[in-house]
This record gives C-alpha cells, sequence and structure tokens, in this order.
C-alpha cells in the first residue's frame, strides 16, 4: 500500500513538473521551430533583456501588481475588522456579496467590470479603459480574498484581548493598532501575499479591462501564444520561474526558521 | 476611562472599518453585476452598442440545441476535471500528509502553481502538438504521430493540470486533521480495513472533499483561456462564447445572457453544495 502510494505520488509530481522542464530546456534550444535540441544557446535571453517592450509590460506587471495589493489589503484588513467586530445593518449581505469574486468565474468578472467601465465613460466620460482600470479590477477580486484570509485569522482571536486593551484605558484606534493589528498579522501578510499572487498571474480580468498602452506580461504571452510563439516566450517564461521558485522558496525558508 | 462605545462613537467604527471596502464592492461587484443582468434583456444595436426594447430573447437563444450543447460540452469539462483531480488528488493528499517532510512536498507542490498560469497552458501546447515533445518520444519507438491538439483530450488535461493544486490544498487540510483514533477503534471494533477506512476516515475528509471539487469545478467549467489555446477553435466552451460575444461578435446582450446563465448555475450548484454541507458553508474555500 505505501509503495503504491509513493508510486502514484512519484507520478503525479512527475506530471506536475514535466511541462515546466519542457518549457526551461527548450528557453536554451538553439533552434527556432520544434522541440528537437539542436544546440545550447543563451541567444533568446540576450534578445528578451534587448527587447524594450518586455521592460516596459514588466514595469506595468508590477506597477498593477502593487499598486491594486496595497489598496486591497488596507481595504480588506479594515472591512475584516469591521465584519468580525461589529454587528450592522447589510451584514449578511455584504458577507454574500464578497463570495461573488472568489466563485463565480472570471470571464463574468471581467465582462462585468468592462460593462461598467463602458458605461461609466458614455455617461460620466470616465474611466479610459488603460492600467488604472486594470488596477481598479485587481482590487476588486482581491478585496474579497483579502478580507477572508483576514476575518478568518480575527476569528481565532481572543476578544477579550481587546476588551482588556480599553479596560486599561486605549482608544478605539490605539486599541487597533497595538493590540488587533498586531494580533492579525500573520492573516494580513498571508492575505496580501496572496493578492500580489493573484495580480502576477490574473489575465482574464487584465484581459477585458486593459486598454492600449495597458500591456502586463500575461497579456504579451498570451498574444504571442495566439500569433505562434517565439522563442522569447521560453526565455521569459524560465525567467518568471526561476523567480516565483526564488520567492517561495524564500517564504518556504523563513516559516522554517519560525518553527 | 475606559469608554462604554456611545451609539454614535459605534457609527463611526463601522464607517471606517467597513465604509471602504463595502462601498468598493457595491461598485464594482453588486453593481457590474446589476449591469450585466440589466444588458442581458436588451438587444444588439447596428454598431454593437446596447439597445431596446426589454425582453426574454437572449435567454431563449441562449436555450437554442447549438448553445445547449456548449454548455454540455462545459458541464462535462468540469466534471472529468474534478472527479481527474480526485483520482489524482485523494491519494496524494494523504501521501504528503503522512510523509516525514510534508513541508518539503507541499512547497514542490505549490512551486509548478504558482508559475504563470498562461505558461503553464502553453507548455501542454509544445508537448502535445504534432512535431511535439509526445510525438518526438514515442516516434522514437515507432509510434505515431497522433493528432493530439487541438483536441478535447488536450483541453481537460492541461485544465486538470492547472487546477489540481485546489484540489489537494484543502484536501489536504482535511486530511491532516484526521483523527486516526477512530480508524484504531473500527479495527477493534473488528471492521476490515476497507470497511474502517470508508466509514472512519472518508467522512473527515468531505469538508476537503468538497472545497476541493467546488474550485476546480467553477474554473474548469468557466474558463476561456484554456479551451481557446488547446482547443483551438475545435473545442467551445461557455467561458470562449461568453468572450467572443465581447470581442469580435459584438452582441454583449447576448454575451451578458450567457453570463448570468453561468453563474445562476454556479450560485445554485454552491447553494445546493452549502445545504449539503449545512453548517460549514463557503467558509473552507478560502
Amino acid at each position: 500500500m505505501r509503495r503504491l502510494l509513493s508510486l502514484h505520488a512519484l507520478l503525479v509530481y512527475f506530471f506536475l513538473y514535466l511541462p515546466i522542464l519542457v518549457v526551461v530546456a527548450l528557453s536554451f534550444n538553439e533552434s527556432r521551430r520544434g522541440v528537437r535540441f539542436t544546440g545550447f544557446t543563451l541567444d533568446w535571453y540576450r534578445s528578451l533583456f534587448q527587447d524594450p517592450r518586455i521592460l516596459e509590460y514588466f514595469f506595468n506587471t508590477l506597477t498593477v501588481a502593487f499598486v491594486s495589493t496595497l489598496v486591497a489589503t488596507v481595504l480588506g484588513t479594515l472591512l475584516a475588522v469591521g465584519l468580525v467586530r461589529y454587528r450592522f445593518p447589510g451584514r449578511g449581505f455584504l458577507r454574500y456579496l464578497l463570495y461573488i469574486p472568489v466563485v463565480v468565474p472570471d470571464v463574468v468578472m471581467g465582462i462585468s467590470l468592462l460593462l461598467l467601465f463602458a458605461l461609466a465613460r458614455e455617461f460620466l466620460g470616465f474611466p479610459r479603459l488603460s492600467l488604472l482600470t486594470v488596477i481598479l479590477g485587481h482590487i476588486t477580486f482581491q478585496v474579497a480574498f483579502v478580507t477572508l484570509v483576514v476575518r478568518s485569522r480575527l476569528l481565532l482571536l481572543d476578544p477579550a484581548l481587546e476588551e482588556a486593551a480599553r479596560d486599561l484605558g486605549a482608544r478605539g484606534w490605539q486599541t487597533f493598532f497595538h493590540v488587533t493589528l498586531p494580533l492579525a498579522w500573520p492573516g494580513v501578510a498571508a492575505g496580501a501575499l496572496l493578492a500580489l499572487t493573484l495580480s502576477l498571474d490574473d489575465f482574464v480580468v487584465t484581459f477585458f479591462t486593459a486598454g492600449p498602452g495597458a500591456t502586463t506580461l500575461p497579456l504579451y504571452i498570451y498574444s504571442s501564444v495566439k500569433l505562434g510563439v517565439s522563442p522569447l516566450v521560453h526565455a521569459l517564461s524560465t525567467l518568471i520561474i526561476g523567480l516565483s521558485a526564488f520567492f517561495l522558496a524564500l517564504a518556504y525558508a523563513l516559516s522554517r526558521r519560525r518553527v | 476611562m475606559g469608554e462604554a462605545a456611545t451609539p454614535l462613537r459605534r457609527l463611526f467604527r463601522v464607517l471606517v472599518t467597513v465604509g471602504p471596502g463595502g462601498l468598493w464592492l457595491f461598485l464594482f461587484v453588486l453593481l457590474p453585476t446589476l449591469l450585466v443582468l440589466l444588458a442581458s434583456f436588451l438587444s444588439r444595436g447596428p454598431f454593437g452598442e446596447l439597445v431596446g426594447p426589454l425582453g426574454l430573447h437572449n435567454y431563449a437563444r441562449a436555450l437554442e440545441p447549438l448553445y445547449l450543447e456548449v454548455f454540455a460540452q462545459s458541464l462535462l469539462v468540469g466534471v472529468l476535471a474534478t472527479l481527474l483531480s480526485a483520482a489524482l488528488g485523494f491519494p496524494l493528499a494523504f501521501y504528503i500528509a503522512r510523509h516525514p517532510r510534508r513541508d518539503l512536498l507541499l512547497f514542490l507542490l505549490l512551486l509548478p502553481f504558482l508559475t504563470n498560469f498562461l505558461i503553464r497552458v502553453y507548455a501542454w501546447l509544445v508537448i502535445l502538438q504534432r512535431e511535439g515533445l509526445l510525438n518526438a518520444f514515442v516516434a522514437f519507438f515507432g509510434l505515431g504521430p497522433f493528432a493530439l491538439y487541438p483536441s478535447f483530450f488536450a483541453v481537460l488535461l492541461a485544465t486538470v493540470y492547472t487546477f489540481l493544486p485546489f484540489f489537494v490544498l484543502p484536501l489536504y487540510a482535511s486530511v491532516e486533521r484526521i483523527d486516526w483514533q477512530l480508524l484504531e477503534a473500527a479495527y477493534d471494533l473488528g471492521a476490515r480495513p476497507f470497511r474502517a477506512f470508508l466509514h472512519a476516515v472518508l467522512p473527515q475528509t468531505y469538508p476537503g472533499l468538497f472545497a476541493g471539487s467546488v474550485l476546480v469545478f467553477i474554473p474548469a467549467m468557466g474558463t476561456f483561456v484554456v479551451a481557446d489555446l488547446l482547443g483551438a477553435g475545435r473545442v467551445v466552451l461557455i467561458g470562449n462564447l461568453i468572450q467572443q460575444q465581447f470581442g469580435i461578435t459584438r452582441d454583449w446582450a447576448f454575451g451578458a445572457a450567457l453570463s448570468i446563465f453561468l453563474m445562476g448555475f454556479v450560485l445554485l450548484s454552491l447553494y445546493l453544495y452549502a445545504r449539503l454541507q449545512r453548517e460549514r458553508g463557503l467558509e473552507d474555500l478560502v
């Protein structure tokens, strides 16, 4: 039984890594087409770094990710605190609303935002589809995820800690910054990290909300795949894989240090 | 001071904490959803704009056999992807949970998952296409070449590949919390291994199994990217149909009706799921 489980696990891990190994190997392949390995080269990386567009797309991706994550983390953390600590009319409805971006397919999310922005532009004159609308779209799905992650952390905390702070004379904001926030911190950090990852990876919402000049790396990869891949995409993908591996390894190392 | 919160102060606190995020959800989640609902009753104007009068014609059209077939095909992808994820993920979750170096195995599971979604889908194109890796490999044994791309098989394979971690992670969380003493108790009461597993272990994994199924089923059914890249026009799912209405066809009203249709279906299945799970509801999803 144990052996069978090991074999199964080995095959699943092979399945998970095969595509990634193929892409990495091809990024060093001299041949422009097909998968026959004709010789080792770094040419694709060289042309990648000489392509000013790639740098611009990379910059767009990072701008969207950092701005949206920052806003979504603040909004989501506050919202989670309010939802857990206070009862108010509409609280149940708000909780249902939170699940919509999580459970509804992202195509539906993308087109509903497109419709909103199109109508807002028609009747209010703004916003034009641009990097700004992409950021607004990303914040929308991120807020939901951040709120849910922080909320589940807050539910684990003992409300008596905050009562104690108030009994000792702390004001509302003092309790929040000196007691609630430090205790909720692992949840806030996890929520922010999740939001950042979702933004960096998002294609669908970006696809529907991006205007001219708002190309991100996922949009570029999509159009290259549709138009017939250039080996540049292999090189770019390998760099992205390497970066993800680095950050994940960092998170892994940090999490082990706490134990 | 130990101030008891006055009603005004309470109101202020609620406004400060819930206000900004709540307003955001109203403006960017509720309002757009209502707009899609409204658009679904309108029609396509001569330049692709939305015009009246209001009517149910888009829904009538969505129920035509051609579109129902697309919907059935999407459902099939969703169901098959969920079942295959369960077949691959269920034993794996147990293996990881009982392994001495489980955090390393989880890390290795997450790593491909954090690689850009499009790159992972695209890699299957490299493997499955006619001059691809798989055909190069079987040609070595004098077989092939097989036409595996574009195909339903390719779409399904890449879908399972993409969403598998969504299945394993919540399931793993359940497996890790299993009370194994119940298994021993079952043995003590004379149950054979299979029966003991079925009654003492399996029910404890239900929350994870349900959460994993939802997290695979919904995106597998609703995505347009995988079918777009690996079906290359031959496999059309409801997500592709919606995307087309907002792209080349420019029939936003019909696209909106299809979206409402898809969203309604998803929310209904979630409602049934929540009923089945009674109190647990959706809390396990995140």
